[in-house]
Order: C-alpha cells, then structure tokens, then sequence
C-alpha cells in the first residue's frame, strides 16, 4: 500500500470516528436535555404528562408482549436441547434449571426483550417524529411554547424504559420456563424439581442486573429513536432512513452497552 | 408609519443562507402595533424562510430581530419561549398535529399554557372554530379534512390564545374565492376590534390590497418595494407593476437557473456564458 493511499485511509477512518463521537454527543445532549426536563416535570409545572406517559406505555410495550412471549419461549426450548446433552455428558443434568436461568435472567432476558423491542418501540417512535418534523408539527409546537422535549420526548421515555424492565420480567419468566417445557416434556425432568433449582440458584445479583441492564436498554433505544427521529430532515426518504437507522443504531448500542455492563458487573460486584 | 411609536416588531439587517446560497440579504422592517403588513413575492423568494427567521425557528446569518423590544434571535430558551405565548403562527402548510382531532389542536395551547378548565376551553376552541367556518369538524382528524380546512384550523389554532401578533404564511392559499374573504375579514376584524399586529405573507394581490395598511415586496433578498395600498395599485417600480398585474413578460424570470437550457437537456450542463 502506497503512503498516499495509507494517510487517505487514516482520514477516512478519522472521519468515520469523528462522525460517531458526534452522533454519541448528539445523544448524550438530548440525554440530558430529557434528565432536565424529567427532573423539572417531577417538581414545578408543567408536570410530567401521565395519561400521555401511559398511553404511550401501552402503544409502544403492551403489543410487544405476545412477541417476546413466543420468542423467549423458543429461546428458552432451545437452550434446553443445546445444553441437556452436554450436561448429562458430566452427569450433571440436575443442574440444567441453573444453567439454564442464570443465561436467561442476566443475559438473554434483557437482551432479546430490548431486540424485539427496539423493532416495535424505536421504529414506531423514530418514524412518528420524523413525519411530524417533516410536516412541520415539531416547529408549530415550538412556536406555541410548547417543548417538544417535555411534550412529545420525556413521556416516551419514561413509557419505554417502564416497559423495557416490564418486558425483561416477562422474558425472563417466559425464557426459562420454556426450558423446563422441554426437560418435563423430553427429558422427563419434575417441574417442581426445574422450578426449585432454578429459584435456589437465583441470587439477587442475577435478577438485578438484568433489570438494569433492561432499562439501559430501553433508553438506549428511546434516546436513540427520539433522536433520529427529531433530526430528520427531506421528506419521506428522511424517515425511512431515519427509521432503520434507530433499528440498527440501537441494536449495535444495546449489544455494545451488554458487553460494558457485563464486564463492570463481573468485577465489581 | 408614525416614527413616534415605539416598534413591536423591528428586523434589523437580516440575512440568511443556504448552503452558501444567499436567501435573505439586507431584511429591514419596522412594524408599528396594530399595523398589517402585507409581504409580497414571487414563490420561492424567501417568505417563509424570513418569517421563520423572525419567529425564531431560524438563525438569521446576520442582523437582528426584536420583538418587544426583545432581541429573539439571542433570547434564552425560557424568554424566547415567554415571547412565544404572545404571538401566534400559521404555518403555509397547517402544521396541524396529526395524532390530535382538529378540536384537540386547537385546545392544546389553552390546555398547556392557562389553567382554564376543560369545560371553557371547550367554549373557547367552538368559538374560534366558528370564526374559521369549522364549528362542525371539531372531532374530525386532520387527515379527514381538506387542505383549506386544514389551513383555517391553522389559523384558528393560531388564535386560541388571542396572541397580539399574529404571523400568517399565505393564510389564503389553496381557499375558495368565499373562504378567502372570509380570512380576508377575519384579519381586518382581528386588527380592527382587539388590534392585533400582523404579519401577512400573500401572493394573492387582492387580500394584499385589501388587508394591508402597508404592503413591502420582497424579490431577490430584498424588500425592493415598501408603500401603502394606494401606492400598489399605480406601481412605478417595473417589477412591482409585472407583479401586481400578473405578467408573464417582464423584469422577473420565471426560471432562475443559472445553466443553458439546451446545453442542460443535451447533458452539457456548462453554465452560460451568454
Ligand atoms: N431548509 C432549507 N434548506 C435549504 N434551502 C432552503 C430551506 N428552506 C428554504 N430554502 C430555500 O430558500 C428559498 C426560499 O424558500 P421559501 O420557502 O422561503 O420561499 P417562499 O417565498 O416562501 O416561497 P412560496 O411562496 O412558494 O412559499 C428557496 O429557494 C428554497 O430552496
Ligand atoms: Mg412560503
């Protein structure tokens, strides 16, 4: 590779890196903005918009639940195929409610529930403020005093990271009783025995690191979707792209932020 | 204009560009209270884009806009938004709120901004509806009425408030000939019973004359006209006069572009030489 060819190619990636700490600094301000008109909604008027808030909740959550159900459901069979063969290898397949739920509550629960969440919630918000910055309705709300962000980001927000915990508890349930559908229907394994196993192996860490790993998730998707979708700019195209790139942006986030707070939660808890 | 009276509206030296396009250059305007200033253009010479400007949705590049007294283009979020509660816009679209019945968008800036209880509002949004002709579509959606439906919910939405400047981007475009005399009324009565200043943006040169107690033209960046009614209507400057008259020969090209048509339908695409 020649020198020339080679500095063009630091350049470029350069500028590909300057372009994503600006687009994380994009985020990172609207995070706040969102915290300040959170913290200010909680405390003086104009309050926090609850009907907005719950509708929003049920919009963007509630139609999700059938979704996640069927999905941790399989995920959860699967596990059991994949793992029951090689525990009995060891003659350990007593263990297989352990295993089992400690990959579902801290890892896969949180994980897939944010996922399909991200295709329902980020896209259905990205496209929603998009078309409504197309059609001028964020700029009309702006010149009546009303704040977008407290308006239209802020219910959102709180919905969807309401939800993304709601949902983690869900797929957690759903996931590893998935697995023992399968150890009672294939592996003649007690329910009762599954049930117990998996609950004694629990320890609150697992439990709680999921759930808080569920809802930074559900603002990594929200504050990504609510971005995108507020800085569309030309027309339809705009909030098509501005609506795969929340899909995409937000996953790549999520399976990033996953990899952090595994590795903080390992050492320093 | 009296020079006695202290503006409400002053623009001052606005200029505003577009991707190193020059839009604006050079705005100025002083807009004494209660006044109607009607701003004439061909499409595409920057109305929208200088009441924008002046509404604060828009950075101006240079120059200043003041509202009060109060320069808007500097103000904090919390002032800005303090002069928001005393103007109203319509947009040139509506900009009406899709998810919300024509109703609801009316009733929003009442609902956010006073503590007037539900049972007045609603007094409130029948009687600026019925000044738009609209009283009967308040639980319609605005994807169920027409574009000048559309439009009238617009200006009554922009009104809930009784602001005292109202920003009108072509309030009567897209309107029946009876519709746009009835808006054309609206506005004279807006003036002339609560005196509301106003800001119309129009190419319908008969609502200009009508409504207008000073008319300024802009074209190419710049007001290149500024006068009353009467001076409009016996226009010396030749590209006022092709304007008011409608004329297709005249100072003013249709076509802007700066390329040879021939050599641009061939594929060339050379910039003319002349
Ligand atoms: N957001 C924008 N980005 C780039 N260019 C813009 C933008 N908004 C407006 N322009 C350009 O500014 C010029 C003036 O547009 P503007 O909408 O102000 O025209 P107008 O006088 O309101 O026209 P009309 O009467 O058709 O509504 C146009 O040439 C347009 O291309
Ligand atoms: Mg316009």
């Amino acid at each position: 590779m020649s020198a020339t060819s080679f500095v063009r190619l630091l350049e470029r990636v350069g500028a590909q890196g300057e372009g994503l700490l600006a687009y994380l600094g994009g985020l990172g301000y609207l995070a706040l903005d969102v915290l300040k008109h959170t913290f200010a909604g909680l405390v003086t008027r104009p309050r926090i918009k609850a009907d907005e808030t719950f509708f929003q909740m049920v919009r963007l959550g509630v139609r999700a639940v059938p979704i996640i159900f069927l999905v941790q459901l399989l995920v959860g069979m699967t596990l059991s195929f994949t793992l029951a063969p090689v525990l009995s290898d060891y003659g350990q397949l007593d263990k297989l409610a352990t295993v089992i739920s400690k990959a579902v509550f801290p890892q896969l629960g949180p994980l897939l529930a944010s996922v399909v969440l991200t295709g329902f919630a980020g896209a259905a918000i990205a496209a929603e403020l998009g078309t409504m910055v197309v059609g001028e309705e964020i700029a009309a709300l702006r010149t009546s005093a009303i704040q977008p962000i407290r308006f239209l980001v802020v219910p959102r927000v709180i919905a969807c990271i309401l939800m993304t915990v709601a949902l983690t508890v869900l797929a957690n349930v759903v996931g590893t009783a998935g697995g023992g559908l399968v150890a009672y229907l294939v592996l003649d394994i007690d329910p009762w025995q599954y049930y117990h196993t998996a609950i004694n192996s629990l320890i609150i860490k697992d439990v709680a690191t999921g759930l808080i790993k569920g809802g930074i998730f559900g603002f990594i998707i929200v504050i990504v979707s609510c971005y995108e979708g507020l800085s569309v700019t030309g027309g339809a195209g705009g909030v098509g792209r501005a609506t795969t790139n929340s899909v995409v942006r937000s996953i790549f986030l999520i399976i990033t932020a996953n990899c952090a707070f595994t590795a903080l939660f390992y050492f320093v808890w | 204009m009296s020079e006695t009276v202290e503006p409400i509206l002053e623009v001052r030296g606005v200029q505003k560009f577009f991707d190193g396009r020059q839009v604006l250059k050079d705005i100025n305007l002083m807009v004494a209270p209660g006044e109607t200033v009607v701003v004439l253009g061909p499409s595409g010479c920057g109305k929208s884009t200088l009441l924008r400007v002046i509404i604060g949705e828009h950075a101006p590049d240079a120059g200043h806009v003041y509202m009060w007294g109060e320069d808007v283009c500097c103000a904090s979020a919390e002032r800005l938004d303090r002069l928001r509660q005393r103007f109203g816009v319509l947009f040139q679209s509506g900009a009406l709120y899709s998810s919300m019945t024509v109703g609801e968008n009316v009733a929003l800036p009442l609902r956010e901004h006073t503590d007037l209880d539900d049972q007045i509002i609603e007094m409130v949004v029948k009687m600026k509806l019925e000044l738009v002709g609209l009283r009967d579509f308040e639980n319609l959606m605005p994807s169920q009425i027409s574009g000048g439906m559309r439009k009238r919910v617009g200006l009554a939405r922009a009104i809930a408030r009784d602001p005292q400047i109202l920003f009108y981007d072509e309030p009567t475009s897209g309107l029946d000939p009876i519709a746009t005399s009835v808006i054309g009324q609206l506005i004279i009565d807006l003036r002339t019973k609560l005196g509301v200043t106003s800001i119309v943006v129009t190419h319908d040169m008969k609502s200009a004359l009508r409504i207008g107690d000073r008319i300024a033209m802009l074209y190419g960046g710049e007001f290149i006209a500024v006068g009353t009614p009467e001076d409009f209507r016996n226009p010396t400057d030749e590209r006022v006069r092709q304007f008011v008259e409608g004329l297709a020969d005249g100072p003013i090209p249709l076509r802007v572009s700066k390329t040879n048509y021939l050599s641009d339908l061939l594929g060339v695409g050379q910039p003319d030489g002349q």
